[in-house]
């Protein structure tokens, strides 16, 4: 494995990032500090992270529905992370996202998305621009295993391919659609066999395994910035909590998540790490002991800062236009 | 009597349908085992087996289209798209297929089916999946739209949007679906084209549906105590229209304020507003007004969300505006 010590400490720090916030956005819909639809990316860690490691801050990603982990991996602030959570003026989108759409078009991250399967599309047109303006840069497309049922699927990579487009589809194959299993939405159980109908590269990894991801996307990264266009990555994965909070998972079957429990994507990685000397355990419990104390200042910060003023309803909605608003 | 919500109210209209023809059937995201996202089928699939009430993979276009088809060949589907803001992934098997059919084909077609669809904001859901899009499909010919604000009327008109032979749109009010309320023991099919006064009254009156028949029940009782005298007309059926109940209201009072949940521009509030000026004008003594969102998408955070969409004391004002 060609990853350098600090790559690999990095993609670490990452996981543990992303597993730390989540865990509070967690606690937090628990109490009730936050609300609407929070789906968490707990246990599919490796996927974001080893994906976004191979990434520079001008490339671009396009997430999903559960994007708190792309966000993570891309590079964003917990802070306005966790404001955009409680819905604050300080938060990423001013308090007008949520969860649901947070994005930070400064690190080239072009929103979490409601729409299941609409970011097949807009990563392509992101690749378009890339390719017209003639840069080196590319866009990850990253999406679920049930979105490939929706004809923005087939589309997004029948264009890509066709016109060669700087562009990296990242499947997280959690194995749901919410509660419907793969094997009852689609035929197939590799997703990856889909690059054939494209005649693109299409291979699955591991999606616990951070390193397996991350020399997966680099190759693929690296077809794409030399113009050899697109290309399908599978990561078996699974999300341990429920689709959304709230889901009592009645459709999982027993044992199942357990078993996922033991590929747990962190452990793993704390264990190569020890084993090759690139951490000592006190240097592993200081960095998990900084990233909690991240996390608080990132609460803190969210429950310090305002909500938006009304008047800022009616702003955004056009860049030279202000809506009426009411006057209560 | 008997109490139910209005969820549970949607699901016995189906019910009996699926009781009394094998034709009915259910599919849609998740509407199985998990319920549906709001449990509107909750138990029907241990009810029906897995024949009738299908899980389908995400694919709205399949799921609309599926019933196009299903419907072409003599069956009664019942298709449910999780969210209204998803319709847009199928709208061409809605607005070119489903509605069209019958009429490029020159009658020869029947497509009995019934698309439900849940609507409205108030859940911190933000701008994808919590907008009021009952315009764009009142506004398409072929399709009829229709939308309870209570379970009684959630059965009754599911009934006869089953029993339909054209493509019957069913909005539902998702924070209505755990309100519950008095059902008659003996359920009846309720016309589509038959407004409910909800309350009378001699002064004013109110146009509305779904959601808002609460805001504008109590606008009327605070209005009530500036001696304002509502009526509250729920609309229940959006096309086919009860212009008939609207205009003899209209006649009675004189004034109309038009309630509703949708972005302002391009309502269907707008167009209940153009029937009364176009047939109704001379009739009105004071502007014909609207109470809507606004012209915004739907925000995420609380206030924000408060802020634009409409409320009781938004009608209060719209109605003391006319006085
Ligand atoms: C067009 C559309 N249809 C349905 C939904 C509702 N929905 C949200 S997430 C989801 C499941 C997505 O599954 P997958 O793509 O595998 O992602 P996962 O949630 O497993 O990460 C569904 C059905 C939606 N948001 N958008
Ligand atoms: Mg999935």
């Amino acid at each position: 494995m060609k990853i350098s010590n600090e790559n690999i400490i990095e993609m670490y720090e990452k996981m543990v990032k992303i597993r730390k916030f989540e865990n509070r956005a967690m606690n937090l819909f628990a109490e009730g500090q936050v609300g609407g639809f929070v789906h968490l990316y707990i246990g599919e860690e490796a996927v974001a992270t080893g994906a976004c490691a191979s990434l520079r801050e001008d490339d671009y990603i396009t997430s999903t529905h559960r994007g708190h982990g792309h966000i993570i991996a891309k590079g964003g602030d917990l802070k306005y992370m966790m404001a955009e959570l409680f819905g604050k003026e300080t938060g990423y989108c001013k308090g007008k996202g949520g969860s649901m759409h947070i994005a930070d078009a400064t690190k080239g991250i072009l929103g979490a998305n409601g729409i299941v399967g609409a970011g097949h599309n807009i990563a392509t047109g992101a690749g378009l621009g890339i390719q017209y303006k003639g840069t080196d840069q590319v866009c990850a497309c990253f999406f679920g295993d049930a979105s490939t049922n929706q004809s923005t699927f087939h589309e997004g990579l029948n264009l890509a391919s066709t016109w060669k487009l700087p562009v990296i589809f990242i499947c997280e194959n959690n194995g749901y659609g919410i509660s419907v299993s793969q094997a009852r939405h689609q035929n197939i159980t590799d997703i990856s066999q889909r690059a054939v109908s494209y005649n693109i590269p299409g291979i699955t990894v591991d999606g616990n395994d951070v390193f397996a991801v991350f020399e997966a996307v680099q190759e693929a990264v690296a077809r794409a910035r030399k113009g050899q266009g697109p290309t399908l990555i599978e990561c078996k994965t699974y999300r341990w909590r429920g689709h959304f909070e709230g889901d009592p998972t009645v459709y999982r079957p027993e044992g199942e998540l357990e078993q996922w429990k033991k590929k747990d994507p962190i452990p793993r990685a704390e264990k190569y790490i020890l084993e090759h000397n690139i951490m000592t355990q006190p240097e592993m419990d200081k960095l998990n002991e900084k990233i909690d104390a991240m996390v608080e200042e990132a609460v803190d910060f969210a429950l310090a800062s305002k909500f938006p003023d009304i008047s800022s309803a009616v702003e955004d909605v056009y860049t030279d236009i202000v809506e009426e608003g009411r006057s209560r | 009597m008997r109490e139910l919500t209005y969820g549970q109210g949607i699901k016995e209209g189906m019910r009996i349908k699926m009781l009394e023809n094998p034709d009915v059937f259910i599919f849609g995201e998740d509407v199985g085992l998990f319920g549906g996202c709001f449990g509107v089928t909750s138990g029907l699939v241990e009810e029906f087996g897995e024949k009738r009430v299908r899980d389908t993979p995400i694919s709205e276009g399949a799921i609309i289209g599926a019933a196009v088809g299903a419907a072409a060949v003599g069956l009664r589907p019942i298709p449910e798209l999780m969210f209204v803001d998803f319709a847009t992934v199928g709208m061409d098997q809605l607005v070119n297929q489903a509605a069209k059919m019958r009429y490029m084909f020159g009658g020869k077609l029947k497509l009995p089916m019934v698309v439900r669809l849940p609507s409205g904001g108030g859940v911190a859901a933000a701008a994808q999946h919590s907008q009021s899009l009952e315009a764009w499909f009142t506004h398409v010919p072929g399709l009829k739209v229709v939308y309870p604000s209570n379970p009684q009327d959630a059965i009754g008109l599911m009934l006869t949007a089953i029993d339909d032979d054209n493509p019957v749109i069913y909005l539902e009010n998702k924070t209505l679906y755990a309100m519950p309320g008095q059902v008659e023991d003996e359920v009846k099919p309720i016309p589509f084209g038959k407004a409910n006064i909800k309350k009378e009254g001699n002064d004013v009156t109110i146009i509305t549906y779904g959601k808002q028949v609460y805001d504008a029940l109590k606008a009327a009782e605070i209005l009530e105590k500036d001696g304002i005298d509502v009526e509250v007309v729920d609309l229940r059926s959006l096309y086919p229209l009860d212009k008939e109940a609207i205009f003899e209201s209209v006649k009675k009072t004189h004034k109309v304020v038009i309630v509703s949940e949708e972005a302002k521009r391009g309502s269907y509030a707008g167009e209940v507003a153009a029937i009364i000026a176009d047939e109704c004008f001379y009739e009105c003594d004071a502007p014909i007004k609207r109470v809507c969102a606004l012209n915004t998408p739907i925000p995420f955070s609380g206030v924000l969300e408060e802020y634009v969409l409409p409320n009781a004391a938004d009608v209060v004002q719209a109605v003391k505006s006319l006085f």
